[in-house]
C-alpha cells in the first residue's frame, strides 16, 4: 500500500513538467476566487492564512522551476498547441531562471507583506486578499510568457489589482488622486504596448515573441519595427518609471497603504524593465542587432537622466514614503544603464541589483510603516525626535541606507561591480560616477531621514518652509499604538539582512551570469521555443571580482554630506541661485494628471523620433 | 504648470508622436490587404479539428484560452476593486430612494418606462441565454452573453421593483455567482491536466458540427464565463448604484 | 482610402490624449482614456479586415472557405473587456474623488504635490 503511494506520488513528480509551470499563476488566481466566494464565511484570518498558504506553495513552485530550468527553459504550451514548423497558433510559457527568480521574488515580498498587515491594517476585507493574490498572478504570469499578447493580458491583471489596491485608503483624499494618477498613465501606456503589438503582428503576423523574432529578422528593418519598438518600449518604461515617465510612482507610492509599497517598489517596477529586456532580446535584437550601439546611446541617456533626477528629487522630500519612492525611481535608472548595456554581464549584474534593491527597498517600507504604526505620521519634519522609541525601525533604516549605498556583500554592491565592469569594457567608464551620485544622494536621503526622526539631529520642526507635499498618511492605522508587533518587525528584520547578505550566497553571480548569457541568445532561444532544440550558449567566463571600496566610498560620501547638511543650519534650502532649478523641478511634480501625460506623450513621442531618426 | 505650459507642451509632444505614427503607418500594407498567415490558418483547422464554427470563439476559448482566463480575472479583479472602493450602506433601500432636497421627492419613474422594461427582461435573459450558450456556433460567447444577462437586474432597477431587484439580484448570491464562475474555468483546466493534457486542452468529445454539444470543453468554459460576467457586472452595477449594504459580521 | 483606418487611429490615439491633458473633468477624462483605448480597437480591426471575404462564421458559408482574420476580433474582445473593467476602476475612483472633495476638476485637486 505505501509502496502504490510512493510509486504514485514519484510518478507525480515524474510528470512535474507538465503541471509545475501552471502552478504560480494557478494557486494564487484559484485562491483569489476561493476567497471570494466564501468571503462570507471566512473570518480575516482565515482568509489571511489561506492567502499566507498560497503565496508560500506559489514560492516553492517558482523556485523549483527556477531550478529545473537552469539547464534548459522550460517551455510549456497551453491547450496542447504546440509549435509546428516553426508556426505557433497557441499561448507558451518559457520559463528561465531570471523569469523565475523573478516570479519567486514577487511570492516571497507578497508573503512578507502579507505577514505585515495582519497586524498592521485595523480591519480589512476579504476582497483586499484576493485583490493582492491577482496581483501576485499578474506578476508570476508576466514573468513566464513567452506570447506578447499574453504579456499585456497579465500586466493588465497586474495594473487592474494594484489601482484598486493603490486606493484603499477611501478616508484619506490624496489617495485616490495618487491612484487615479497611476491609473491613467499605466493604462495609457498599455494601450502604446496594445498599438505596437498590432503592428508588429501586422508585419510578422505572429505573437510568439519567439516566432516573431525569426520573423523581422527576415524582413525589411524599416521605419514600421521601429514605431513599434518605440510604442511597445516605452509603454512598458511607464510601469518601470523611468523619466519622464516616472511621476506617478511618487504619487502612487505616497498614498498606498504601506505593504502595497513593498510589493510595487519591490518587484513590480522591475518588471517593467525585465519586459524590456526580454521584448528586445526575443523579438528585435534579430532584426536590430546592427543599430546596438545607438541603441544603448539611448537607453544610458534615459538611465543617467532617471538616476540623477531622481536623486535630486529624492533628497527634497519630507515624506518618507516619496523619499523612499524616489530613490526606487533613481536605481531603477541604474538598472536601466544596467539592461542598456545590452551584454550579459550587464543584464546579470541587473538582475542581482534588482534582488537587492527589491530586498532592502521592501524592508525600508516596512519600516516606515511601523514608523506609521506607532506615531501616526510619516512626515520627517513632524516626526522630528520621536522616532526615539521604535528602535527596530531605527535599525533597519540605517541598515538599509548601507545597502542603498551598496556596500558589500549587499545584492547592490554585487550588481554594480558587474555593471561597472561591463561598462569599462564597452568604454562607458564615467557611468560609475553616475552610479556612484545616485546611490549616494539616496542613502543620503535616508540617513538624513533617520538622524532627524529617530535621533533628533539637525534643528527642529518650525524652523524651516517647505513646498513638498505633507503626508496625509494618518488613516492607515486607526491610532498610534504603543507597541511593533512581531508579525511586523521580523519580516522587515529577515528582508533587511537578506538584501544585505546577498552577496555572500556561493554561486549566485556565477548563476546569474550563465542565466543572462541565455537569456541574450536569441538565435538558440528562437530554436528551443519553436523546435525544442536544447540551448548551447558558451558560458562567460568573466571575473567576478569585486571593487569592495566603491561601496564604501559611496556610504563615506552619503554620510558625509547628510551629516554636514544636518550640521549647518538644519533643513533649509540650499543658497540662492540653486534654489530656482530645484523649485522649478519640484513644481514640475504637481500631482496634475494632465502635466504628467503631457510629459507621457513628450516622452514616447521623443523615443519614437529618436528611434527611428537617430537609429535607423 | 499652468494651463497655457501644459497645452504647450502637450503640442509640441503631439508633433513629434504624429510624426512617429507618420513614418510608421506609411510602412504598413493598405488596410483590407495585410495578410495574415495566422487567421488563415485558424480558419483552415478550426472546423475540422474542433468542431467549432465560430472562428473567434475558437481562438478565444480554446486556442488561446489561457489569455482568456487571464481577461475573465482582470475583470474578477476590477469588479473586486470597484467594491471595495465604494460604499456600502447599512440598510438596503426598499421603498422609493430619497432625493437630497429635503422638500422634494422623487418623481416615481414613468408608467411608460416600467412597462417597457418589465416587458424587456424576458426577452433579454432569453436573448442572454441563447447568445452564452451559442458562442461556439455564431457569434457571440461568454462575455458578451454575460453583459446582456446583466442588464435584466438593471431593467427592473430601473422599473423602480426595488423589492423584487433585490430578490433577483442579492449581494451575496451574485458574489458567489461571480467568484464561482471564476473558479470554474481553473476547474476545467485543471480537470484538462488531471486527464494528462496540458492545461486547457480540449479533451472532451468534440460533438457534431453544429450542435449546441460541439466544441469539446468550450460550451462549458462558455457557461463558467456567462456566470462570472453577469455576476461580475451586476455586483459592479450594485456598487455604483449604492446598493452594497454591510452585513452585521462575518 | 486604404489608409483611411491607420490615420483613424492615430488621431484617436492623439486626439484622447489632448483630452486627458486638457480635461476639466474627471469623467470626461475617464472617457478620454476610453477614446485612447478605441484607437487601438480601430488599428487591429483594419489589420484583420481583408476586402471581399466574409466573417469567419462557418455555420452558413463552407468550412474552408477563406474568410477574415479571427484572431485580431479576438484580441479586440479582450480588450473590450480590458477596457470595461479600467473604465469601471477609473470612475469609481472619480466618484469617490468627488465625494471627499466635493469637485471633478483636477485643477483643483492639489491633494499631493512636490
Amino acid at each position: 500500500m505505501q509502496a502504490n503511494l510512493f510509486f504514485g506520488l514519484s510518478l507525480v513528480w515524474a510528470s512535474a513538467r507538465s503541471w509545475l509551470p501552471v502552478l504560480p499563476v494557478i494557486i494564487p488566481l484559484f485562491t483569489a476566487s476561493l476567497i471570494a466566494a466564501l468571503s462570507r464565511l471566512l473570518s480575516q484570518r482565515a482568509a489571511l492564512a489561506l492567502s499566507l498558504i498560497a503565496a508560500f506553495f506559489t514560492a516553492s513552485a517558482s523556485l523549483s522551476l527556477a531550478r529545473i530550468s537552469l539547464a534548459n527553459p522550460i517551455v510549456y504550451w497551453f491547450g496542447g498547441w504546440s509549435a509546428q514548423g516553426g508556426k505557433t497558433l497557441g499561448i507558451s510559457f518559457a520559463i528561465d531562471p531570471i523569469g523565475a527568480g523573478l516570479a519567486a521574488f514577487a511570492s516571497t515580498l507578497t508573503f512578507a507583506a502579507l505577514l505585515f498587515s495582519a497586524r498592521y491594517f485595523d480591519t480589512a476585507r476579504n476582497y483586499f486578499y484576493g485583490l493582492v493574490l491577482s496581483f501576485l498572478a499578474g506578476m508570476c504570469g508576466f514573468a513566464l510568457t513567452a506570447d506578447m499578447f499574453n504579456l499585456f493580458v497579465f500586466f493588465e491583471l497586474m495594473s487592474a489589482a494594484a489601482f484598486a489596491l493603490c486606493g484603499q485608503k477611501t478616508e484619506d483624499p490624496s489617495s485616490l488622486q495618487g491612484s487615479l494618477n497611476f491609473a491613467v498613465t499605466n493604462t495609457i501606456g498599455a494601450y502604446s504596448v496594445l498599438t505596437g503589438i498590432g503592428l508588429l503582428y501586422a508585419r510578422t503576423s505572429a505573437l510568439n515573441m519567439a516566432q516573431m523574432g525569426e520573423t523581422l529578422a527576415h524582413g525589411p528593418r524599416d521605419r514600421l519595427v521601429l514605431a513599434a519598438f518605440a510604442f511597445i518600449i516605452c509603454g512598458y518604461l511607464i510601469k518601470a518609471a523611468v523619466v519622464p515617465f516616472h511621476f506617478w510612482l511618487a504619487d502612487a507610492h505616497a498614498v498606498a497603504p504601506t505593504p502595497i509599497c513593498v510589493l510595487f517598489s519591490g518587484v513590480m517596477v522591475e518588471l517593467g524593465l525585465y519586459a524590456v529586456a526580454r521584448i528586445y532580446w526575443a523579438v528585435f535584437h534579430p532584426a536590430l542587432h546592427p543599430l546596438l550601439p545607438r541603441l544603448r546611446l539611448l537607453f544610458l541617456t534615459i538611465g543617467v537622466a532617471t538616476a540623477i533626477l531622481a536623486g535630486i528629487m529624492c533628497y527634497l522630500q519630507r515624506n518618507l514614503k516619496r523619499l523612499l519612492a524616489f530613490s526606487t525611481i533613481s536605481h531603477m535608472g541604474l538598472m536601466t544603464i544596467g539592461i542598456g548595456l545590452f551584454t550579459a554581464e550587464g543584464l546579470a549584474g541587473t538582475v542581482l541589483y534588482a534582488l537587492g534593491h527589491g530586498l532592502i527597498k521592501a524592508a525600508l517600507f516596512l519600516a516606515a510603516g511601523i514608523v506609521l504604526h506607532r506615531l501616526q505620521t510619516v512626515d520627517e519634519i513632524e516626526l522630528y525626535g520621536r522616532g526615539r522609541e521604535t528602535r527596530w525601525a531605527a535599525a533597519i533604516f540605517l541598515l538599509g541606507a548601507a545597502g542603498l549605498a551598496g556596500v558589500p556583500p549587499s545584492g547592490l554592491s554585487l550588481g554594480s561591480n558587474l555593471i561597472h565592469s561591463s561598462a569599462r569594457e564597452i568604454g562607458f567608464e564615467w557611468q560609475k560616477w553616475v552610479s556612484f551620485f545616485a546611490a549616494a544622494i539616496t542613502a543620503a536621503a535616508v540617513f538624513r531621514a533617520s538622524a532627524r526622526v529617530f535621533f533628533g539631529w539637525g534643528a527642529p520642526a518650525g524652523t524651516q518652509r517647505q513646498r513638498t507635499s505633507k503626508s496625509e498618511a494618518k488613516t492607515e492605522t486607526e491610532a498610534g499604538h504603543h507597541h511593533t508587533p512581531v508579525w511586523m518587525w521580523a519580516p522587515a528584520i529577515v528582508l533587511i539582512s537578506s538584501g544585505l547578505l546577498l552577496g555572500t550566497l556561493p554561486g549566485l553571480a556565477r548563476g546569474a551570469l550563465t542565466a543572462a548569457a541565455r537569456f541574450e541568445d536569441s538565435a538558440g532561444y528562437a530554436a528551443h521555443v519553436l523546435a525544442g532544440v536544447p540551448l548551447q550558449t558558451p558560458v562567460p567566463n568573466t571575473g567576478i571580482a569585486g571593487d569592495a571600496w566603491f561601496g564604501i566610498l559611496v556610504l563615506l560620501a552619503a554620510i558625509a554630506f547628510s551629516g554636514l547638511h544636518l550640521l549647518s543650519k538644519g533643513f533649509q534650502p540650499p543658497r540662492k541661485p540653486a534654489v530656482r532649478p530645484l523649485m522649478f523641478l519640484q513644481r514640475l511634480h504637481s500631482g496634475h494628471v494632465g502635466d504628467y501625460v503631457a510629459f507621457l506623450t513628450l516622452g514616447i513621442g521623443a523615443f519614437g523620433a529618436a528611434c527611428i531618426f537617430l537609429v535607423h | 504648470m499652468t494651463k497655457a505650459a501644459r497645452k504647450i507642451l502637450f503640442l509640441i509632444s503631439a508633433l513629434l508622436l504624429a510624426c512617429v505614427f507618420w513614418l510608421g503607418y506609411s510602412q504598413m500594407p493598405p488596410a483590407g490587404f495585410v495578410p495574415s498567415t495566422y487567421g488563415d490558418r485558424v480558419n483552415q483547422i478550426v472546423v475540422p479539428q474542433r468542431h467549432i464554427t465560430d472562428a473567434v470563439t475558437a481562438v478565444n476559448f480554446d486556442i488561446r484560452g489561457f489569455d482568456t482566463l487571464g481577461e475573465e480575472f482582470i475583470l474578477f479583479t476590477s469588479v473586486m476593486g470597484v467594491v471595495l472602493l465604494m460604499r456600502w450602506r447599512k440598510e438596503p433601500i426598499r421603498g422609493d430612494h430619497e432625493d437630497k432636497a429635503e422638500d422634494r421627492r422623487v418623481p416615481p419613474p414613468s408608467d411608460a418606462v416600467r412597462v417597457a422594461s418589465v416587458l424587456l427582461v424576458p426577452a433579454t435573459v432569453l436573448f442572454g441565454v441563447y447568445m452564452v450558450t451559442h458562442g461556439q456556433l455564431t457569434p457571440g460567447g461568454g462575455f458578451q452573453g454575460g453583459v446582456i444577462l446583466a442588464t435584466a437586474p438593471l431593467l427592473l432597477y430601473l422599473a423602480g421593483t426595488f423589492g423584487q431587484f433585490h430578490q433577483v439580484a442579492p449581494l451575496r448570491m451574485v458574489a458567489f455567482a461571480e467568484a464561482a464562475g471564476a473558479a470554474t474555468y481553473i476547474f476545467i483546466g485543471g480537470a484538462c491536466l488531471a486527464l494528462g493534457g496540458s492545461f486547457l486542452q480540449n479533451l472532451l468529445p468534440l460533438g457534431q458540427i453544429g450542435s449546441l454539444t460541439s466544441g469539446g470543453i468550450v460550451p462549458l468554459i462558455d457557461l463558467g464565463v456567462g456566470l462570472e460576467v453577469c455576476g461580475g457586472i451586476v455586483l459592479a452595477l450594485l456598487a455604483f448604484l449604492e446598493e452594497l449594504v454591510e452585513e452585521k459580521e462575518e | 482610402m486604404n489608409f483611411l483606418p491607420y490615420l483613424v487611429s492615430a488621431w484617436l490615439f492623439l486626439i484622447g490624449l489632448y483630452g486627458v491633458v486638457t480635461s476639466r473633468n474627471l469623467v470626461h477624462l475617464c472617457i478620454c482614456v476610453g477614446v485612447i483605448q478605441s484607437s487601438s480597437y480601430v488599428l487591429l480591426l483594419a489589420i484583420g479586415y481583408r476586402i471581399g471575404r466574409p466573417a469567419p462564421i462557418f455555420i452558413d458559408i463552407k468550412p474552408g472557405t477563406p474568410a477574415v482574420d479571427p484572431v485580431v476580433q479576438a484580441l479586440m474582445l479582450t480588450d473590450i473587456v480590458v477596457e470595461v473593467t479600467v473604465m469601471a476602476l477609473l470612475l469609481a475612483l472619480a466618484v469617490q474623488i468627488h465625494k471627499r472633495n466635493g469637485t471633478l476638476d483636477p485643477n483643483q485637486l492639489h491633494a499631493i504635490k512636490g
